[in-house]
């Protein structure tokens, strides 16, 4: 019987990221992995890139994991998670092995957007029967938020340091979401832990489908993002609802976005709050708080014409994936 | 039954992974080892094994594809050489750290830059502290039966470390040579079934594989592996014992070719064993006691067992197809240097670079130094400890 998604029948499953783990309190990855595992209805083995999770998570002789659980590397959770799914898969075939058991990869930006990337491309076109969930906080966080191929616009890192000269990264992020959809994968989504329906069904959804998936899950972190411990959800929230952080799926090739902000806000509502943005706000770099509205409303925009470019009444469909067999 | 055929050294470890039939290969071409996996991808195309191949988008991949694998608990197996080698070098400790039975064939191939296919060790000298067991082979028959012993040592419960398996690249990979098969059944029962430890697909049993471990318990661990590590030799020596039942051929930590009552001897690994042993008997036929020792199994190094086979020669030359930068001796002559040193009464020792990047090593070269050596004992005197032979000057 499949738990249905209300907080008093969640309240009653096991945790299976059991508390006494060392990240940081108000950290948004461990809320990300306690939300992944309670809507998972399958027994979960997990695959860990090096990183914040990672070191904090299992620290001889503890485990925070009621589940089997592997790190190798930094840049290889796509790649350990390749093997331990294929090794399934051939003794499954052999006959030694019955149960039915679901592969979940996590790993935080810098192992997915850079380092892991290749990695992660390599698992994807494969076709293993995997779900790898980044947690996007933005920057490489567990070595001292160096900036990252995920790190916002304008945003100050230790290794982008807003200064007289250059006033924090003046790149924009990579659009690892569409990239992984790029590579014909049967599902990618974009999920918030401010919506946590919408996060978990994604997970749910992802776990039924055959084939490679990846979910992209903004993971609030007060020390990179230099704002306030108990802002994890306010700040995830105000991504989504000023459209920096839109929750949409890739089903097949069909992009869906699953929640269109009621009452759209400004960006510098979701900047404002963070202490990495706050040279923004002085009137020399007004320019950068308009570049970054003005990319998120094209993001935006570009988003809903892709929705609309395959939606059921369109005469355009995607390439039918049928054909394709996911290992 | 055992039957005699030709085949190159790529074609034997095809055979010996064959027969092993791994649950999972992960797997990445390079050159010279990528016979191997074609041969293999062939097998299993065919459905002569059960294995289900990770066709990785990189070496660094493909052996953490290896070790993901390997923890969730089956046989496993790779090849690769050179560049792909080093591409892996990070996760190859992670392998041994990990305690994963991994075992890989390894065509010994020269290091960019300059770009070079061809054969030399400085792959395998590479990765020689990462905490793998590493056994060299002189020829495809060698190569053949070392990677059947691999799987068995690997999978030993008292060791559960990874193996390589090396041959030098074209030389024995590719050069096609007598050889003798030891029949699927025969071989087959000898390396066994695989036994898993804690594997992560057990989910009754959860475990967690790669934990932080700080200062606090860090230098535990590196002492546990090294105990480990140390007790590999006896158990390579009783492995071999029980192959020699099924092939007749008889392996231990080194070989050693007419050296017991030998003055001066040679010391060189893999494919060039072979000429020196030629050369060899050239020499003994004219009343010179020449012998040679040749690595089999270099790490662990047998410190004392190689320093014992050593200890009485008057001159010994060690031969190296890698080399150190830096003012330094070749990788094997530091090992040799170290396991003679203890001893009050030791030979006078000198170091050889040869055949870097695939440059032959003649019969000549083995005369040269062979020469110097009876030289040295008759006048005691050492030109240069350290010479590169076979070099345009």
């Amino acid at each position: 019987m499949p738990t249905s998604l209300s907080l008093k029948e969640l309240s009653k499953k096991e945790e299976l990221f059991s508390p006494g783990h060392r990240l940081c309190s108000g950290c948004g990855a461990p809320i990300v992995v306690k939300m992944v595992m309670l809507a998972a209805q399958y027994p979960i083995i997990a695959a860990n890139a090096t990183g914040c999770l990672e070191v904090s998570s299992c620290i001889s002789e503890y485990t925070a994991w009621k589940i089997p659980w592997m790190h190798s590397a930094f840049e290889n959770a796509a790649a350990t998670m390749s093997g331990i799914e294929t090794m399934y898969r051939s003794l499954k075939k052999q006959g030694k092995i019955s149960d039915e058991i679901k592969f979940i990869a996590f790993g935080g930006d810098g192992g997915t957007y850079d380092i892991g990337f290749q990695s992660l491309s390599g698992a994807m076109e494969r076709g293993h029967d995997m779900t790898y969930i980044c947690y996007d906080n933005g920057a490489y966080m567990n070595t001292g938020i160096q900036r990252s191929s995920a790190t916002p616009f304008g945003a100050d890192t230790t290794t982008c340091p807003a200064g007289s000269k250059c006033p924090g990264k003046l790149q924009q992020r990579k659009d690892l979401t569409k990239i992984i959809a790029a590579h014909g994968v049967p599902y990618v989504a974009q999920a918030s832990p401010s919506h946590w329906p919408d996060l978990m069904k994604k997970v749910r959804k992802a776990l039924e489908i055959k084939g490679p998936k990846f979910l992209n899950i903004i993971a609030p972190c007060n020390r990179g993002w230099r704002s306030q411990t108990n802002d994890a959800i306010r700040l995830s929230r105000l991504a989504v609802d000023t459209n920096y952080w839109p929750l949409f799926e890739i089903e097949n090739g069909v992009t869906r976005i699953t929640h269109t902000p009621k009452d759209k806000k400004e960006l510098m509502r979701f900047l404002k709050p963070q202490g990495r943005f706050k040279h923004m706000f002085t009137s020399e770099n007004e320019w950068m708080l308009t570049a970054a509205q003005e990319h998120v409303d094209a993001y935006w925009e570009r988003l809903k014409q892709e929705q609309e470019c395959f939606a059921p009444q369109s005469a355009t469909r995607p390439p039918n994936p049928e054909h394709l067999n996911w290992q | 039954m055992h039957r005699k055929v030709a085949a190159n050294g790529n074609e034997a470890i095809a055979n010996a992974m064959r027969i092993a039939n791994p649950d999972v290969c992960g797997a990445y071409p390079i050159t010279p080892a990528t016979e191997i996996m074609q041969r293999f991808t062939t097998f299993v195309s065919n459905g002569q094994v059960k294995t289900e191949m990770v066709l990785a988008e990189s070496e660094h991949s493909a052996m953490s594809a290896c070790i993901g694998a390997a923890a969730a608990g089956g046989r496993v197996a790779t090849a690769t050489s050179s560049q792909g080698m080093a591409l892996m070098w990070e996760m190859l400790f992670i392998a041994s750290g990990l305690r994963l039975p991994i075992v890989m064939g390894m065509a010994n191939r020269a290091l960019s830059a300059p770009i070079n296919i061809h054969g030399d060790h400085s792959d395998g000298m590479g990765a020689r502290d990462c905490g793998w067991i590493h056994l060299y082979c002189e020829n495809a028959q060698e190569a053949f039966d070392n990677m059947l012993m691999a799987f068995k040592i690997a999978e030993h419960m008292d060791v559960r470390l990874p193996v390589m398996v090396g041959m030098d690249g074209f030389i024995t990979s590719h050069a096609i040579q007598t050889m003798e098969w030891i029949d699927d059944e025969t071989a087959a029962k000898f390396i066994g079934e695989y036994k898993s430890t804690n594997p992560l697909l057990d989910i009754k049993n959860p475990v967690s594989y790669g934990p932080l471990i700080l200062a606090d318990l860090y230098m535990e661990y590196r002492k546990a592996q090294e105990h480990v590590m140390s007790g590999v030799p006896k158990i390579v020596l009783a492995i071999a014992n029980e192959f020699e039942q099924i092939s007749g051929r008889k392996y231990g930590l080194f070989e050693k070719y007419r050296l017991d009552d030998a003055e001066v001897a040679i010391v060189v690994m893999s494919s060039a064993a072979g000429t020196t042993k030629e050369i060899i008997d050239q020499f003994r036929e004219k009343g010179f006691k020449v012998g040679l020792l040749k690595p089999r199994l270099f790490r662990p190094f047998p410190y004392a067992e190689v320093g014992e086979a050593l200890k009485h020669l008057k001159a010994v030359a060690v031969l190296d197809r890698a080399d150190c930068f830096g003012g330094s001796h070749g990788p094997l002559y530091v090992d040799i240097a170290s396991a003679l040193y203890n001893y009050a009464q030791r030979p006078v020792l000198i170091n050889k670079i040869f055949g870097l990047g695939g440059r032959d090593y003649m019969p000549d070269h083995a005369e040269y130094v062979i020469n110097e050596l009876l030289q040295i004992t008759k006048d005691g005197k050492v030109k240069s400890v350290k010479e590169y032979i076979g070099v345009r000057e």
